[in-house]
């Protein structure tokens, strides 16, 4: 059966504060700038999600859409859009950088979508900066 | 090797339907899109070419040939049709965005001259994309 790769865009604004209590407060400011203003900002991020898979000769669809977007509303879309990532519970002891994001948005729908094969998750935090996560790869290039 | 993309518009009409399933059924697996009346989007297409680079053109391939090709195969064939009703490989196949991109691949696969064709990807929208490599 022929395999394809199917990518949908999803879109949440969310704010932030990068900010690590391991670190002291000079050493903050010195690694994260202006992300670590005390009172956070915040961005208009575009989720990314590639999933692949044969198919299906009859509906010529490698997954139902809806079903993926409700997947997305849902489980992701509803939990960090107009939201304080920092007081993300999976944020509780993470600083909520994109790739942080971008990871803990990778485990939520490879934990929970069933029937596809989760490719990759890209996060765009601002038009200029984006980060990929495709999984643990253990037996690539060995 | 080095990677070179293409890219190409056209516009197009389209609706999803299997005619052996009940209007219900096709209504709760399509949505909107089972609507035979048809709707339309503008599509975007990247074709990407993998080859080794010529040592004296520097080119991977003929850009001008590889336009000529993706115009002559597939926009002159898509572009303000009807994809059900005037493409003659969706009248029985259901034009998705993913068999779209096979269908293209078909089209394009053994017309490339010196080069390999290594995927071809379909926006149907800014934010649904389909990819097929061949595999």
């Amino acid at each position: 059966m022929m395999k394809a790769y199917l990518s949908r865009r999803y879109r949440l604004s969310a704010s932030h504060r990068l900010h690590t209590e391991q670190f002291s407060p000079e050493q903050n400011r010195a690694v994260y700038g202006k992300c670590n203003h005390p009172h956070g900002h915040g961005h208009n991020y575009t989720v990314e999600v590639m999933v692949s898979g044969p198919v299906d000769p009859v509906t010529g669809m490698v997954c139902n859409l809806s079903d993926l977007d409700g997947f997305m509303q849902k489980r992701v879309v509803n939990r960090f859009d107009h939201a304080n990532l920092n007081l993300d519970p999976s944020f509780a002891t993470l600083v909520p950088t994109t790739e942080n994001l971008c990871m803990e948005i990778y485990k939520v729908i490879s934990a929970g979508l069933a029937r596809v094969k989760l490719e990759k998750v890209r996060v765009e935090e601002t038009s200029n900066n984006f980060f990929e996560y495709a999984g643990h790869r253990q037996n690539e290039r060995q | 090797m080095v990677l070179l993309t293409r890219k190409a518009e056209f516009s197009a009409a389209h609706y999803y339907y299997i005619d052996a399933w009940s209007q219900q059924e096709n209504e709760k697996v399509f949505g909107k899109c089972a609507n035979r009346n048809g709707h339309g989007h503008n599509y975007t297409l990247e074709v990407t070419v993998a080859g080794e680079i010529d040592p004296v053109s520097g080119f991977v391939v003929d850009l001008k040939a590889l336009k000529d090709v993706i115009e002559r195969e597939v926009i002159q064939v898509y572009d303000h049709r009807h994809l059900n009703l005037e493409v003659p490989e969706f009248r029985a196949v259901v034009p998705t965005t993913e068999n779209i991109a096979i269908a293209i691949w078909k089209r394009l696969e053994s017309r490339i001259a010196g080069a390999r064709l290594q995927r071809v990807r379909v926006y149907e929208m800014p934010d649904l994309f389909a990819d097929y490599c061949g595999e």
